[in-house]
């Protein structure tokens, strides 16, 4: 570790903070169907599009309709994109001339972008052709941003109103935040990205003769389009097989830095959004200092084990200077690979910069369990706010117990219907990966996709596992994931972890809105203090640690332990 | 039921034109109107011909080439439409034997010691860069294969080496197509 590396780290969370700010104060105007300085351009767009949708953005929704609204576009979209790939052969805009994609990865990959996840089993550059990526796959990185934001905003309505009966209006709620939000920021970072070296054309690759004479084909495309709204909507879908790697997705240290701004910058511009919705902004800091605590935290660890060396590479005679270089990028360095690494997987985002499945025991550990806390540390565009908001439901459940009295989270009282359907949707991660990675290590077919044997085998199928039901995306990549059982099950996976978790909130979003909120008295516990961040902390942590600890003591724990005694497996 | 899937299947029409259509569009329209030399790859040419893209690296096995980090794209290692990290951790056997295999002909080219950029892949295969460390160990075998005194392929090296901009954006490296490409224009062509 560097004090230049810790200098960078500091200096981009800080900007991402200084333009999360008025941003989450302008996305509190927007889903208000206030007036914004975007309004005399995209007012127009936004009411002709009402029109031709024929949708009453004023018409209210009771939380079942809000989520049916939800589950049917999401629907839609999967059939879309499913269709797409199926028939890309017969579509313009395949200059490669790639054949379709089989059925059991077009399932997976159109659950995965429909989810949010953007778990590819397949290599961007040599699968899909530039109508998928641009319309298929594009599209449903705006889609599923949206959608997580207008969810967000649902949940926070509940404790923002009095009293409410409804939650706001899907269709509404989705328009805005794709005009008003994603769509300009895309615009924006897009071309910052074409400033920074990133292709954008719509040709297919460029045929080279080296400096020693061989061929070298060089796969090209519209990827700097693709790359801002995949960062900005925390899909991390790659248009090439490495993703944020690969030297065309990521050039130089701007686009590096420009990469972990954009996919953090809405996730932490929501919790603002609800401060100031439910008209205190400490709630909304409250809940940031938790997501960013953790998240340095998680930075410092893997940034110290990527930083000290391999043993058996120090054995061998190579400089320890670098750290461990496997999977990574010379222009990157470590202190900016290991803030990608905890950023990427604390958010739902699953772009990576460097290989994980290269990192080191702890260095892996890391962003597993960061997924594996429920992708709240910021976690994903709008799923890391509704998440959170899960657990501070927990966490004033917990304290209510301790001091024996109705707990209440911002004077919404927390009754058993709303902890049985938090409990129930907290269940669902943690029966979907375990029970899922229980199965894989015990079927031959499935242990015949591991690229490493050893505890670092478990590891790939339990990462598989906790990105796809996490609807992170990010991967120990060594895993060949594109065989019908991982494609079937991780895409099973991803649905569940993104409809079965969001329904339950959903519907603990309407019985709250429903209840009176009642006036903050001597006794109520206040959620903004120091106090509460440190219960909530708590929460996630032991939470989480209780569900998975016994799983990462089989992999990257031992690993660790093995590593020291010069193993190899 | 019609209710709800009639708002659904327009949105979605519309915004796959908008974000789908337009949006990429819009993008590229500006890229190619304005970032020409970007956006279609920053596409390197030498006498005329196109002969790589200065942000995607290349395999060099002759002496008198600076030699880029080991790669796991495609069969032969730099293939630029399939894009692979090696995905091996640091506990692979087929890791550490790699490693070992090819330390000694690195041992050979110098005693100074090996960095880590000289002996693992990168995470896309496709790194153009090298330490500046690395580059250093390589500057004795370059300069007794074209047969030029090492200060001068020294001077070269200095000369393409990048640092960090104002001290902290970036880390320090050396584009290996760049260096090899002034080391041709300096020396002369070396194959």
């Amino acid at each position: 570790m560097t004090v230049t590396g810790w200098l960078q780290i500091a200096l981009i969370l800080a900007a991402v903070v200084a333009a999360a700010w008025p941003l989450g104060l302008y996305m509190a105007r927007v889903f208000s169907g206030e007036r914004t300085f975007l309004s005399p351009v995209l007012l127009p767009v936004e009411r002709a599009v009402y029109i031709a949708a024929n949708v009453d953005p004023k018409k209210e929704q009771t939380w079942l309709s809000y989520a049916l609204a939800m589950l049917a576009i999401n629907g839609l979209g999967f059939v879309l994109l499913y269709g797409l790939m199926r028939f890309q052969h017969l579509l313009p805009l395949n200059p490669q001339g790639f054949a379709a994609v089989p059925p059991d990865l077009a399932f997976n990959t159109a659950v995965s972008f429909v989810t949010n996840t953007n778990w590819q089993s397949y290599g961007g550059e040599t699968t899909m052709s530039h109508l998928v990526q641009m319309t298929g796959l594009g599209v449903q990185n705006f889609l599923s941003a949206a959608t997580g934001i207008a969810l967000a905003l649902a949940v926070t309505r509940a404790f923002a109103r009095r009293t409410a009966a409804t939650l706001g209006n899907f269709w509404a709620d989705l328009t805005r935040a794709t005009l008003y939000v994603l769509l300009p920021l895309s615009i924006i970072v897009a071309v910052a990205f074409a400033i920074s070296g990133v292709p954008q054309t719509l040709a297919a690759s460029a045929e080279v003769t080296t400096l020693e004479g061989a061929k070298q084909a060089i796969a090209l495309g519209p990827v700097a389009s693709q790359e801002a709204i995949k960062q900005l909507g925390t899909n991390g879908g790659g248009f090439f097989n490495v993703n944020a790697a690969h030297p065309f997705e990521n050039p130089n240290a701007w686009s590096n830095i420009l990469s972990i701004w954009s996919m953090l910058l809405i996730s932490t511009a929501l919790p603002i959004t609800f401060g100031r919705l439910v008209g205190d902004m400490r709630q909304g800091a409250a809940l940031l200092t938790v997501m960013y605590a953790l998240l340095v935290v998680g930075v410092a660890i893997v940034y110290a084990a990527e930083t000290s060396g391999v043993p058996s590479q120090i054995a061998a005679g190579i400089d320890p200077a670098m750290g461990n270089m496997e999977g990574k990028e010379v222009r990157f360095g470590q202190a900016l690979t290991a803030l990608y690494v905890v950023a990427t997987t604390g958010l739902s985002c699953g772009a990576v910069n460097a290989m994980h499945g290269s990192l080191t025991p702890i260095g892996g550990l890391v962003p597993l369990f960061m997924i594996q806390l429920g992708e709240i540390l910021p976690g994903g565009v709008g799923s890391g706010l509704y998440g959170i908001i899960v657990m501070a439901i927990l966490a004033v459940f917990v304290a209510g117990l301790m001091v024996g009295r109705t707990p209440e989270y911002l004077g919404k009282k927390i009754e058993a219907r709303e902890m049985k359907l938090a409990v129930l949707a907290i269940l669902i991660l943690p029966l979907t990966i375990l029970g899922f990675t229980a199965a894989s290590a015990m079927l031959p077919f499935a242990l015949s996709s591991l690229a490493n044997s050893g505890p670092r085998g478990l590891t790939e199928i339990l990462y598989a596992y906790s990105s796809a039901a996490g609807n992170n995306g990010s991967a120990f990549a060594g895993l060949t994931a594109n065989t019908q059982w991982y494609n079937t099950t991780l895409g099973i996976a991803m649905l569940l972890g993104r409809f079965a978790y969001v329904v339950p909130v959903l519907a603990i979003a309407g019985a709250l809105a429903k209840k009176t909120k009642v006036a903050a008295s001597p006794g109520t516990f206040p959620t903004h203090g120091m106090l509460f961040i440190g219960l909530l902390t708590g929460v996630i942590l032991i939470l989480g640690g209780l569900q998975y600890f016994p799983a990462l003591a089989l992999g990257p724990v031992v690993e660790h332990v093995l590593m020291q005694a010069g193993k190899t497996f | 039921m019609y209710s709800t899937i009639r708002p659904a299947a327009a949105l979605l029409a519309l915004f796959t034109l908008i974000t789908g259509v337009a949006y990429p569009l819009i993008v590229t329209g500006i890229a190619q109107g304005l970032l020409q030399q970007q956006a279609n790859g920053s596409l390197v040419r030498k006498d005329g011909a196109l002969i790589g893209s200065r942000l995607i690296g290349q395999s060099f096995t002759s002496a008198g080439y600076f030699h880029a980090r080991p790669s796991a794209a495609g069969a032969n290692g730099y293939d630029a439409a399939a894009s692979s990290g090696s995905n091996l951790g640091p506990l692979s056997t087929k890791l550490n034997e790699r490693i070992a295999a090819s330390l000694p002909t690195l041992k050979q080219e110098s005693d100074v010691t090996v960095p880590a950029d000289a002996v693992t892949a990168s995470g896309s295969g496709l790194d153009p860069h090298i330490s500046i460390d690395n580059a250093q160990r390589q500057v004795a075998r370059v300069a007794s294969s074209r047969s030029v005194p090492p200060s001068q392929i020294q001077s070269i090296v200095d000369r393409i080496a990048e640092r960090p901009a104002l001290g902290i954006i970036g880390e320090p490296r050396i584009n290996v197509l760049l260096l090899n490409l002034e080391l041709d224009s300096a020396l002369g062509r070396k194959i």
